[in-house]
Parts: structure tokens; sequence; C-alpha cells
């Protein structure tokens, strides 16, 4: 299996921890929960895992009303009773009528595709347990052909979760789990880099340094993360802005562009109420 | 070996499985790993541990179970240190007037020699959660930034002797803490309330009445719709916000955001410790932004059910007495509002987040459980479930 090892990408940066915890899914063919702050490449990983390995990619984007019986499929009565009305012939064959879903697709690849479960915390909170021996077992049953979908290759199952429901345990048991810590200094300096490869190398370290005192102001309601500072490192390489301008001098009261980080308007006056602060304390 | 580190961690309550034990020893067998413990450290925490605020309670049972263990790995790969190699990192990292301090103190060998000795000293005391070298300024290492974090030792080319292992570093620290009612644990408790009705736009397809009425219209489709069945339950919650109630805020902020989610129709209001003439909604702007309880009381139907929240932990002239209230002059006793609330909506319970059994020792409590006619629960998951009950029982 070394071939199939997982070891970041060229576009990913990934750590030890991280990579074990895809390895160790992929080798025993069991589904990964990722957890983490928003904005840390939750979803992203599963791209980069297919990349990486070479493999066919499916996504399934959960929403609140998604139901687990539509990832295996769905029995679509309302135009088989179209069709029987206008005498169509298909109307015979009720597997005319079964509507494929994302998880039936994987189980059939002719090789072992890596699905992406996204935010399955949307979902209705019975919505994990509906999926539990479908994951188990990676098979299904079909109750209008009679048939019994079974995978011809385990899958490499990715389920990323933003915490907004807790999961039951069955199905954590099922599951590996990581949680996407958020990246420190070093770790976050490789990620630019491997985004923005060109970049000034004080720019970068302004950048960072402004980027982390941000976040730790006290009280924020939502922190920028990973994503927050690439968006923000794009727009400061668009605007051409100098490394100078991202020191918080006195002139200055809020880092330029602030608009990528700072989300909620909240956090903006209160991160300028601490700066209107810190600024009077030194004069 | 590895039975023995299952059983400790779940003497740590840690909520591991037979099946996830065995899921480990699969991957093991299947060689997930390389021989290195840190691999072995990552994909046992991949496995066994599910959520992270018990990262940090695996990483001190690992740390203790496995101390010692490093070794083991490293002569599977022949990797040791010498001390040598050591030596001359730090000799990198320290500048000139450190080293004739370092002289000073008795030169490299003693100074190594205590290195060691600390080192063994700290990992032995780290496990009661002490901090590293470095602690208020006494010890030589701290003092020439010789903390074991700071220099990395061995980070590269052997990741194995890192001082500072990645388990003891216990960086999940923050995220631990035992709660005992999960969000979704409330969820479900509170489902219980459910009253499903069909209320709105008809927007789902009623498949029954659509055969009848095809049928009846000589096999000509008639499609009938209905509307999509809504939870019809009403609630209204009243939170105590009081100075008392600070200790159990957690579990107040988790039994609202689970009722949020879980009912469409509810209102909330806050209180001080016990109802009287004016609610409000909004903690900061309590003074400015006050509702009339009379208005609230009128507003709202007797089909909502009232849940209370609170500590009812208070002097009991704040029950019975007006002018009793504790911030403000009170026309009328809280007991008299509390009858006037109970008359209006019948269906009440009160939570009360201070364990069951301190209960019988204030008497305010005791006055409060009298006014609701028994129907003070606990604010745990069980109480919660008896509550809930209650609130569906007709009255």
């Amino acid at each position: 299996m070394s071939e199939s090892r997982f070891r970041g990408t060229d576009r990913y940066v990934a750590t030890d921890d991280l990579m074990m915890a895809v390895n160790a899914a992929v080798t025993l063919g069991r589904p990964l929960l990722v957890k983490g702050e928003p904005g840390t490449g939750k979803t992203q990983l599963a791209e980069e895992v297919a990349l990486a390995l070479n493999r066919p990619f499916i996504q399934w984007h959960i929403k609140s009303t998604t139901k687990a019986q539509q990832g295996l499929y769905e029995y679509d009565a309302v135009s088989r009773l179209r069709d029987s009305q206008l005498g169509d012939a298909r109307v015979h064959d009720i597997g005319n009528y079964i509507v494929k879903g994302k998880l039936w697709e994987a189980f059939t690849h002719d090789v072992q595709p890596v699905v992406l479960i996204d935010e399955i915390d949307k979902a209705d909170i019975e919505f994990p347990n509906d999926l539990l021996l479908e994951l188990d077992r990676m098979e299904f049953h079909v109750y209008e052909t009679q048939q019994t979908i079974r995978a011809r290759h385990r899958p490499v199952i990715i389920i990323t979760s933003n915490n907004e429901k807790e999961l039951p345990d069955a199905f954590l048991r099922r599951c590996f789990f990581h949680y996407i810590r958020f990246p420190d200094k070093e770790t976050m300096e490789r990620i630019v880099r491997v985004h923005y490869p060109d970049l000034k190398k004080r720019l970068l370290s302004e950048a960072l340094e402004a980027f982390f005192e941000i976040r730790e102001v006290p009280g924020l309601k939502k922190r920028p993360s990973t994503s927050e500072l690439l968006d923000w490192i794009k727009l400061l390489l668009a605007e051409d802005i100098p490394p100078e301008a991202l020191r918080g001098d006195q002139h200055k009261l809020i880092p330029p562009l602030y608009g990528a980080l700072l989300k909620n308007e909240q956090d903006v006056h209160l991160f300028e109420r601490l700066l209107f602060m810190s600024r009077r304390k030194r004069d | 070996m590895m039975t023995d580190f299952f059983f400790k961690l779940r003497k740590a309550s840690l909520p591991v499985t037979l099946t996830e034990f065995l899921t480990l020893l699969e991957a093991l067998s299947q060689r997930v790993t390389a021989h290195s413990v840190e691999e072995f450290y990552y994909l046992a925490r991949a496995t066994l541990v599910k959520d992270e605020r018990h990262y940090d309670r695996f990483d001190q049972v690992f740390g203790s179970h496995f101390k010692g263990l490093e070794t083991l790995f490293d002569e599977m790969i022949g990797a040791t240190v010498p001390l040598e190699w050591l030596r001359r990192l730090a000799e990198l990292t320290l500048s000139e007037d450190d080293k004739q301090l370092i002289e000073a103190l008795g030169g490299w060998e003693k100074l190594m020699e205590t290195f060691a000795q600390r080192m063994a000293e700290q990992e032995g005391r780290h496990q009661g959660g002490n901090k590293w070298i470095g602690t208020a300024g006494t010890s030589p290492f701290g003092a020439y930034g010789y903390n074991p974090e700071g220099i990395r030792i061995g980070q590269d080319s052997s990741r194995h002797r890192r001082a500072v292992k990645v388990w003891d570093r216990r960086e999940f620290r923050n995220l631990d803490d035992t709660i005992e009612l999960g969000t979704r644990n409330i969820k479900v408790a509170l489902r219980r309330l459910r009253r499903f009705a069909r209320e709105g736009a008809a927007q789902e397809l009623d498949l029954d009445d659509t055969i009848r009425s095809t049928a009846r219209n000589a096999g000509y489709l008639d499609l009938r719709m209905v509307p999509e069945r809504h939870n019809a339950v009403k609630v209204l919650l009243f939170l105590d916000a009081g100075g008392s109630m600070d200790d159990h805020v957690r579990v107040c902020e988790e039994l609202f955001s689970a009722a949020r989610s879980e009912f469409k129709h509810l209102e909330y209001f806050y209180f001080h410790n016990m109802i009287y003439e004016g609610l409000w909604k909004d903690n900061r702007r309590r003074y400015t932004e006050k509702t009339e309880t009379m208005t609230v009381l009128n507003t709202f139907g007797h089909d909502y059910k009232l849940i209370l929240v609170g500590d009812a932990t208070m002097s009991p002239y704040e029950i019975t007495y007006p002018g009793g209230s504790v911030e403000h002059f009170n026309p009328e006793a809280g007991d008299v509002w509390m009858h006037r609330l109970l008359a209006a909506w019948p269906h009440a319970i009160w939570l009360n987040p201070q364990p069951q059994n301190r209960w019988s020792y204030i008497p305010s409590i005791q006055m409060i459980r009298e006014l609701m006619g028994d129907r003070m629960y606990p604010l745990t998951l069980e109480g919660l479930e008896q509550g809930i009950r209650a609130l569906q029982r007709a009255r």
C-alpha cells in the first residue's frame, strides 16, 4: 500500500497526525470524520486526498433537508405515475424510476473512489443513524427492485462536521476521527507559501503577525481562519499594499482591507475600540 | 500492554469501546504505522477518541502508560541521540555571555547532568499538571532559554527524542470539559415535546389522497398537496440571569441553544432570581428595555408551555414580601406573580441547575417548589425528561 499513502499535495499542507488519520482510513476502508474550526480546510482535504491518490472524487453536500435515503437512491414515483398516464412503455420496468444516489454511485465504481460527505451536522439529527449499516458494511438493499448493492471497493469516505449538532455514539464508533487544530505560525507560513510561492518574505511575516494578533483579540464572534488569511493576502497582493502599511502604527487604526478578516460588524467595532484604547495608553 | 492501555482509558472515563479497540489492533496488524511511537500515538488517537474535548485526557493517559516505552520504538529503528549532539545544538543557540555564565555555574558537564536529572524529575511531576522547565525563574535552564521547547531537541533528525513529546504538550487542554448535558442529548429530550400539525402552504404531495382522487378521476392524475408537518408546540422560556446563576451559565446556554433550534414557536425572557412586574429580552439592556410581565401574560395564549430556568436560591423575602427584590422595589410580592403565571400557563415546569440533593437545605427552593406544585426538576438529562413528561400531561 506504500504507493497509496497520503502525504499532502503541493497545494495542501497536511500535518503528521492528519496524514496518519487519512492513511488509517484508506487502509482499513472506514470513514474518517474531520472536525475543526471553519476555514481550516476540512472540505478541501477530501479533494486533495482524491487528487493525491489519483482516485475519482464524489461529493455529497448535506443540507438541512437532506435525507439519508437520498444518498442511496430515490424512487421517482411521480414520473412513473405520469408515464403510466401517457402510456409510456418504460413504465413496466420499475428500475427506470430508481434514481441513483451518491453512495450508490460510489459503491459501483470500478476503482476505489473518495467520497466527501460535507457538513453532516447540517442534516437532521437522525441522519447519521440512518447511515450506520451502509457505512459499516458498505452495502444496502433496494426495496423496489429487490437487489442488494454491495461496494465493489470500499470507498474512502471523508465526513466533515462543524459541530453544530453532536453526532451519535454509534456513528462515531465506526469512524476514525481527526480534529484539525488551528495551524501554528510555522505551519501557517508553509500553507501561505504553498498558495503564494512568490510572496515577499517581509509582507508574509507582517501579514501573519497582524493576522495572529487579530485572532488573539478576546471576545471576537468569528475569529478569522486560514481561508480568510489566504483571501486577505490575495487582496493585499492585488492592491499592492507595502508591508509597512500592515504594521499597526498610530495613524492606521485597522489593518488595510480588514473586511477579508473580520466578517462581523460587532467584531470590527470591538477591534477598533481595543486599538483605540491601546493607542491612548501609548500617548 | 495494549489491553492495559485500553482499560486505563476506560478508567479515565473516556468512552472507548471494544469495537474501536479492535479497529486499532486491525490497523496495527495492517501496518498502517511505521515503527514510531508518534505515528502510533496519532493512530491510536484517531481510532479511539471521537471528540476533541477528550484529546487532553487521552494525552494524559497515553503519556503515563507509554512513558519510558519510547525507547522501545527507538531501538527498533536503531536511532539514538548522542549527548554530544545535544550539546552542540545548545552551543549554537547560546551567546558568548551565556556561555560564560554557564562556566560560572560549574561548566558544561555539570549543567548537562543537572539538566538530565531535572528532565527526569520534571517528567514525573508533569503528570500532576505542573509546568515544564522554566517556572519561577530559578532554574538555570529557564534563564538561558534552555527550555526544551525552545531548543526543540532533535526535532528533525530524530523525532522520537523530542524533549516535549506531542502528547506531553497537552495542546488540547482548552477543549476538555466534562459537561454532562450535550446539546444533542438536550435536543433529544426536548423532542418529546413535539406536537405535529399541518399548517401553512400546501407543498407536500399527499400520496394517499392523490391515489384516491386519481382513481375517482378515472385514472387521470389528480395531484393532491398538503402542508408540511411542523412542530406546533409553543414554548415560553424564562431564564434567571441573576448573579447566583453564573455557575450554571454553560448548561443554560446549552439548553437555550437546543431549545432555540428545536422549537419554532419559542419566546424567551430573562428575570433576576424571581419573577416580578418586569422581564427583559436582552440582558445587556435590561434596565432600558423592560417588558411588562402583564403584557407578556396577555400576549401569549394558554397553549404555550412555560419553562422556568433558575436556581431559586434567594432570600425568602424575595418571594413573599412586596419590596423584597434585591435590585428594585417591587409593589407586589413574587409569589403573587408566580400565581398569575401559573394561572395563565397551566403547563409549567421549573428547571433547577442546583444539584437535587441540596434542594432541601435551601428554604427558597422549597417555597418555589410548593408554588410550582412540586413541578421542579433538576437541570440534568433525567430531570429534563421528567419535566417534559410533566409538561405533556394534561392538567
